[in-house]
């Protein structure tokens, strides 16, 4: 796997370097804004990039800005945006088109290392990766839309695989069985509309509807 | 005025006193009667340019600059001869400023009070001392008749000493005038100064958010790139190191959840300041994360058509911070709703939580301090809170 990395701070691109690098993953450039970024994407084509938000010369969203022109131009692109906070809001302009290969997560998940590198190879391989943060965000706002009729058990497994676990994921970490996170999952499908169709389209339907909840 | 009643020898006619009293009030007629000429000429010129609206205030302008210069003529008349202030004016001398009272009372002063009590002044003083001269010295320049010699050079020998008294009556009279027509009103010094008072609070609450903003930038570039690049160095060292004695594996794994614990609480603090996210894209998109990371349910809804203020969305964004740590510290509160909603110029408020009430404004609570802040932005907290609960906290801060 190839990775272009941007992040701004020298003592951690260097550490996110080695820590990549001790997973076998190819950082083919790092770089320190987001111009350097969308430069060296041109230039080395890669699998998958990595992007801090908030870079120079604006210390905002260019890192998010830039990972959105990146998604908007190729689509096979994988990107996965680091940050110091995470914002719904950032969430949502993230994943408003689609919901593969594509990783919002907390600077802070890089000190779980296997945990990190699960995400990254995720993303990179057409999953979603959506930090549990963002998710109890989009849960505080005050929705009425079909997400009211999901019970709360139907609410957990939904935030689980928003954050972009597969069934096996959610069922260890909910402790029940395969079979009763499949059964919840079809519940979900029906109660938010979604009409039989390829399980994994629907699956990115109702994660796509729970983000728009949050608006 | 005290200064004025000078012990009675120096109101003697040959005191400097006297000669200094004397000399203040017949400067005061030349110095009083151009500025008559010249306020009633632009008078006129202002009233019969009044349909070009440009010039008439060009005049009046103009006026208002002249009012100036004859109120400090006239102070340094007052200084010179007096050692006495008299107030200068507080209204602009760019502009006219004709809604404030304090530049009609000016004007009104220098077009009619000043020339009046100058030429009468001026008159009464001037005929005290040469009237008196001329018929204390009539023996000499013209023989009369002994009765007119017994009655005129008396006469005149009692004028020339009521003199210095007519010319401190009039002098009197002069500063008692000068200071109530000239120079702002209790009401005007009061106005202005809540003027001031209003612009340097909004500086203070500006500088005070600049400064959380800088600090909040601070921490960012510097404290919590640090900490997150040594939890993940601990973090690497711990998949690795998986073959070392126990005790060293023991050490490793705490200080990794050491690390990653400082991480997430210096980023809850951080965020706390002035998240970067409200200055970009306002209240709505600031408040969710901020909501997320309490303990307990929280429901929020914000309806803000428009954005406020950046102050006054910091103060919103600090009400929510401080309530909800409020309501996790003292509330025992099993759920919280929030509510954001602009109406008109006004941006409200409502918190409220379910826990145990009783919340008071009372010192060392941290409602004190959050009273203040709403309170340098004109806003009001109000606080409905009875025991046993639910307690509802609602802040109205102006739009501006």
């Amino acid at each position: 796997m190839r990775v272009v990395l941007a992040e701004d701070s020298v003592l951690l691109r260097e550490g996110l370097v080695r820590l990549l690098g001790s997973a076998g993953i190819e950082v083919v450039a790092a770089v320190a804004d987001a111009d350097e970024l969308l430069r060296a994407v041109d230039e080395h084509e890669p699998d998958l990039v990595v992007t801090d938000v908030r870079m120079p010369p604006t210390h905002t969203d260019e890192g998010l800005r830039a990972a959105l022109v990146l998604r908007g131009e190729r689509p096979n692109l994988a990107v996965l945006v680091l940050s110091q906070y995470v914002e719904e809001r950032y969430a949502t302009q993230l994943l408003a088109t689609a919901t593969s290969r594509v990783g919002y997560l907390l600077k802070d998940r890089v000190a779980d290392v296997s945990e990190f590198l699960e995400a990254v190879h995720r993303v990179a391989g057409g999953g979603t990766a959506l930090d549990p943060e963002v998710v109890a965000q989009l849960l505080i706002r005050g929705h009425n839309g079909p997400l009211d009729r999901l019970t709360p058990r139907e609410i957990d497994v939904l935030r689980l695989m928003a954050e972009g676990r597969a069934n096996t994921g959610i069922a260890t970490t909910l402790v029940i069985s395969e079979s009763a996170v499949a059964k919840h999952i079809n519940n979900i499908f029906t109660k938010l509309d979604l009409s039989a169709d390829s399980q994994d389209h629907r699956r990115v339907l109702a994660v796509l509807r729970f983000l728009e909840s949050g608006r | 005025m005290t200064a004025i009643q000078a012990p009675k020898a120096r109101n003697l006619p040959w005191s400097s006193r006297a000669w200094l009293n004397t000399a203040h009030a017949v400067v005061g007629l030349p110095l009083a009667l151009p500025p008559f000429l010249l306020i009633l000429l632009r008078v006129v010129l202002a009233l019969a340019l009044s349909w070009t609206f440009f010039l008439s205030r060009a005049v009046l302008r103009h006026l208002s600059k002249g009012l100036h210069a004859y109120t400090a003529r006239q102070g340094a008349r007052f200084e010179a001869f007096l050692g006495e202030r008299v107030p200068m004016p507080s209204f602009p001398a760019d502009r006219f400023a004709w809604r404030r009272g304090e530049t009609w009372r000016t004007l009104i002063h220098h077009l009619f009070v000043a020339p009046i009590i100058g030429v009468v002044g001026a008159a009464v003083v001037t005929a005290a001392w040469a009237g008196g001269a001329t018929m204390a010295t009539s023996l000499l320049w013209s023989p009369q008749s002994r009765r007119t010699l017994l009655e005129l050079t008396p006469t005149g020998l009692l004028l020339l000493a009521l003199a210095p008294m007519i010319a401190q009556a009039v002098v009197q009279a002069d500063l008692f005038v000068a200071r109530r027509m000239l120079g702002p009103t209790r009401s005007d010094v009061l106005t202005h100064k809540v003027e001031n008072l209003t612009v340097s609070r909004a500086e203070v609450v500006a500088a005070a958010d600049a400064e959380r903003r800088r600090i909040e930038r601070d921490l960012h570039d510097g404290a919590q790139q640090r900490l997150v690049s040594l939890a993940m160095n601990l973090g690497m060292a711990r998949a690795q190191f998986t073959d070392v004695p126990e005790p060293v594996q023991v050490a490793l794994r705490e200080a990794h959840e050491e690390a990653k614990q400082a991480v997430k609480e210096l980023r809850d603090l951080v965020r706390g300041l002035h998240p970067a996210i409200l200055g970009e894209q306002g209240l709505d998109a600031a408040l969710s994360g901020l909501a997320a990371r309490v303990p307990l349910p929280v429901r929020l809804s914000v309806d803000v058509a428009e954005r406020a203020a950046p102050a006054i969305e910091a103060v919103a964004f600090f009400v929510v911070s401080e309530t909800l740590t409020n309501i996790v510290k003292h509330a025992e509160a099993a759920r919280a709703t929030i509510e954001v909603v602009r109406s008109g110029g006004t941006l409200l408020l409502k918190i409220t939580d379910d826990g145990r009430g009783g919340a008071r404004l009372g010192a060392g609570s941290g409602l004190r301090g959050l009273a203040q802040r709403v309170n340098s932005v004109d806003g009001t907290l109000a606080i409905d809170s009875p025991l046993g609960g639910p307690t509802t906290i609602t802040v109205e801060l102006p739009c501006g």
